[in-house]
């Protein structure tokens, strides 16, 4: 006992090697800023007003510096049983000199465009960068003085990352939290301006003056605009995480039984009468992003139970889609090749067979497949049903390139569904239903069935599950899922072209379950709303969605490979606190309260 | 008649014979040990009766029934159950969910009702959900209270083993086959599994084969030891007769150079 209190009195003397650390971070930096700027981003960027005068390609290729600044500031590692240092000078200084790193790297990229023309290897570096018209990287300056800015700037902002790393932790999310709010309102500017327009004409709530105080007419955060957002969120914030507040949830069960299911009740008619209100509020654009994503949250919601639950990495799920939108299509368009044009509610029991029979068709001969091979047989069945639809040989029947078109809408009674807002209410109860569906099978016998398939396949049959009614049962829900997606999509679109199946949509989706959290249905909806919703809604990000995706997924499985909303025992596998488990410990069990703790903010 | 048979069971792995010709029999109620030296076959037989590996030849009968050619799942669901030599658990559910996996089984519920869940769903999972508890129980407060809801992975070793019988346990086996089920155990936790041995014989009327290294586990335990060697049964009888067997001896520490 006397060792380790000696122990804890010791500093961690041995200085390490803070500096390297700091340069080797700066030149990182320093290579990203180099990369946004030759593949275009910055200039592509740079027509968007974003924050006063400052567009968003500065403001890209600032956040860098503090960023990096922010990273090499922060504390050294420390051993187990050693007293950490106090954050100080030190932390400023390796945010200064990572920001000089970087901008050191920057500069020198900016003389090599300033001098030579590299367009031949690198087509998006163009001459707007440095030499002609705006001269992005140097802020319209000469290419001294310009270089000088932005040197200086690089330096500061890596200092005030650096600072940001001294500041008590409180106040250090209550700063990160103000930039957060104000980047993300400039960021969303379209559509925080069209829900405010929205709930001025649908609530009669006058928010133009609030608008108006905002946004500038160009679209850009106002100076006005930005000190008060971000005044507001430090102080929520500041406020938010006063000390010896207990969090929200122990609050809540600690109220008398009856309060509490007054309380869930209420919730739940507030969040109903918002989902109702929404899509009138955000207007048809916004409400048709919610619906693209929506269609994807319900292929998501399927491939989750094929791949979360069962374990079984289906890269062909496209395929499921296709056959949804496709039997629709054939079933309501007067113009198929069966042409009875049913109305919509009437082809969805055929939807659920005909995706049912294709789940069947691809699981039966991968029964014996798992991991990697199963995944390269899936990605081309996916093909091969996307081959199918365009072929001149099932022409006849599905149109080949030209598609089906005619669709039929949907209709309730009398109503035909043909606005974006009133799709959403319908696409809606599907994403609940299935959402509830993946609940409930997870909690069942089946679903305790296909996570021991995931765990051990041999162990499993042995136990007493049967692996190929399992692996088929998986197969076939997840298909029915994406097969009522493709439904939903082809009548939202109205028709149906091969090219909307390809290998793409299986891609995305996947990502879409892997950065959300495998398994959990929170963080698929979460997943879904960010890699689908807001590249729908940030159009400037269109082009370089696909490099964003795969910057994300290495980010996400480098630091939180188990999704931004993880499934509670996936976060506990990946992040896990030791937990000595022999009975002699019993008595200071550790409860489960420890992962939420530690998913909190690691300091 | 035997509750358990096997008749000239073979298996060939490549070149190598690891089960020849074995003939076995295991009475209702009996405690057998089988032993032998590394690579004998044990894990092999258990493997073969439990239908994770197919025979060549021969035939396995239980409770008068062939069931060779079944499925694990099929052979599970009539009454033999098993654990594993190196512990195989599902180390990302609970407890609790490992044990209850092992009653699939003898649960019904599919799909429809998983969703709808109507009355006779949720009467099935309580019951499950208590079964899983019971069985868990058996290991006294081990296994119990906040380590239900606990992942597997997290358990330590004795207790994935426990955890292991426990699971075996829930399917309501008449034959349960435990796979050195004491390995990784100290000697306190190997007595506590003697004794926990005898009372699921005694108390909940299971047969039990199992094989061992522990010797004091092989002659703490069993009525019947059976010995293995190349895939063939030396030997077999009581503890200490076999312990003194000419060929047991040899199977274990070679021939004498004398006789050779």
């Amino acid at each position: 006992m006397t060792a380790t209190g000696e122990l804890a009195a010791i500093d961690f003397v041995p200085a390490p090697k803070a500096g390297p650390r700091a340069i080797r971070l700066g030149l990182v930096g320093g290579a990203v800023a180099v990369f946004v700027s030759v593949n275009g981003m910055v200039e592509a960027f740079s027509g968007r007003l974003l924050l006063g005068s400052l567009a968003l390609g500065e403001a890209l290729l600032l956040s860098v510096p503090l960023l990096i600044g922010y990273l090499a500031g922060r504390p050294e590692p420390v051993l187990e049983g050693f007293t950490a240092r106090r954050p100080g000078w030190r932390n400023v200084l390796a945010g200064l000199v990572a920001g000089l790193a970087s901008g050191v790297t920057l500069a020198l990229f900016v003389v090599l465009v300033a001098s030579f023309d590299i367009r031949g290897v690198f087509l998006n570096a163009t001459p707007e960068l440095v030499r002609d018209g705006p001269r992005i990287l140097t802020f319209g300056l000469e290419l001294g003085a310009g270089l000088g800015l932005l040197l200086g700037l690089y330096v500061a902002l890596g200092g005030a990352g650096g600072v940001l790393q001294v500041l008590p932790g409180r106040f250090r999310r209550a700063v990160l939290t103000a930039l957060g709010w104000v980047a993300g309102l400039a960021l969303m500017q379209p559509a925080v301006a069209q829900v405010l327009r929205g709930i001025q004409q649908e609530l009669r709530i006058w928010t133009a003056p609030l608008t108006d105080f905002l946004y500038d007419a160009s679209g850009a955060l106002s100076v006005p605009g930005i000190a008060t957002i971000a005044a507001a969120a430090f102080c929520l914030q500041l406020l938010a995480s006063r000390q010896h507040r207990k969090p929200v949830r122990t609050r809540l069960e600690q109220l008398p039984d009856r309060s509490r299911r007054i309380l869930r009740v209420a919730i739940l008619a507030a969040v109903l009468l918002l989902l109702g209100l929404l899509p009138q509020v955000i207007g048809p654009f916004l409400s048709e992003v919610l619906n693209i994503a929506g269609i994807f949250l319900l292929m998501a919601l399927g491939l989750n139970i094929v791949v979360g639950f069962a374990g079984l990495l289906d890269l062909g799920y496209v395929a499921f889609f296709a056959v949804g939108a496709y039997t629709t299509a054939l079933l309501t368009s007067p113009q198929s090749s069966v042409g009875v044009g049913w109305v919509f509610w009437l082809a969805v029991p055929f939807v659920i067979l005909a995706a049912a029979v294709s789940g069947l068709m691809v699981g039966t001969p991968v029964l014996r497949m798992r991991g990697d091979y199963l995944a390269i047989v899936t990605l081309g069945f996916g093909e091969i049903a996307r081959l199918l639809f365009i072929s001149d040989w099932l022409k006849p029947w599905f149109g080949g390139a030209q598609g089906i078109i005619q669709v039929g809408d949907i209709s309730l009674g009398p109503v035909q569904i043909r606005t974006p807002e009133a799709f959403f209410y319908v696409l809606f109860v599907f994403v609940l239903l299935a959402a509830y569906a993946t609940y409930a099978l997870q909690d069942s016998r089946i679903g305790r069935a296909w996570m021991a398939m995931r765990e051990d396949e041999a162990v499993a049959e042995a136990m007493g599950v049967n692996i190929v009614t399992a692996k088929l049962s998986a197969f076939i829900v997840g298909a029915v899922l994406a097969g009522f997606g493709g439904a939903l999509f082809a009548t939202k679109i109205g028709s149906v072209f091969p090219h909307s199946f390809n290998v793409i949509v299986s891609i995305t989706v996947l990502v879409v379950i892997i950065v959300g959290g495998m398994a959990s249905v929170p963080g698929v909806v979460l997943g879904t709303l960010v890699l689908v919703g807001l590249p729908e809604l940030l159009r400037e990000f269109e082009e370089y969605r696909f490099l964003i995706y795969g910057a994300l997924l290495i980010f996400m499985m480098l630091k939180r490979p188990e999704g931004f909303i993880p499934s509670g025992r996936r976060a506990e596998e990946l992040h896990e606190q030791e937990v000595a488990q022999d009975e002699w410990l019993v008595a200071g069990a550790p409860e489960t309260g420890a992962t939420d703790a530690d998913r909190d903010e690691p300091n | 008649m035997a509750l358990f048979e096997i008749r000239g069971l073979t298996k060939d792995f490549g070149g190598v014979r690891a089960v020849d010709g074995l003939d076995l029999d295991i009475d209702e109620g009996e405690i057998v040990s089988v032993i032998g030296p590394n690579g004998a076959g044990k894990t092999t037989l258990f493997n073969l009766v439990t239908g994770m590996v197919t025979a060549d030849q021969g035939a396995v009968n239980f409770q008068g029934r062939a069931i060779a050619g079944l499925r694990p799942s099929q052979i599970l669901a009539l009454g033999i159950a098993r654990t594993f030599q190196n512990v195989r658990l599902f180390p990302e559910m609970t407890v609790r969910e490992n044990v209850m996996v092992a009653r699939h089984c003898r649960t019904r519920s599919g799909m429809l009702k998983a969703v709808l869940r109507p009355p006779s769903f949720r009467r099935e999972e309580k019951e499950t959900r208590q079964r899983a508890e019971r069985a868990l129980e058996f290991f006294g407060s081990r296994l119990v209270g906040w380590r239900f809801d606990t992942p597997a992975r997290s358990l330590s070793y004795a207790n994935r083993r426990r955890l292991e019988i426990a699971r075996a346990l829930a399917s309501d086996p008449k034959l349960l086959l435990l796979d050195e089920p004491t390995a990784g155990m100290n000697p306190r936790e190997t007595e506590e599994l003697i004794e926990l041995i005898r009372r699921m014989r005694d108390d909940l009327g299971v047969t039990i084969a199992l094989i061992e290294h522990d010797m004091r586990l092989v002659k703490g335990v069993s009525e019947r030891v059976v010995v293995l060697d190349y895939g063939q049964l030396i030997a077999q009888g009581r503890y200490d007769e076999v312990a003194s067997n000419d060929r047991v001896i040899e199977a274990y520490l070679g021939r004498k150079a004398t006789t050779a």
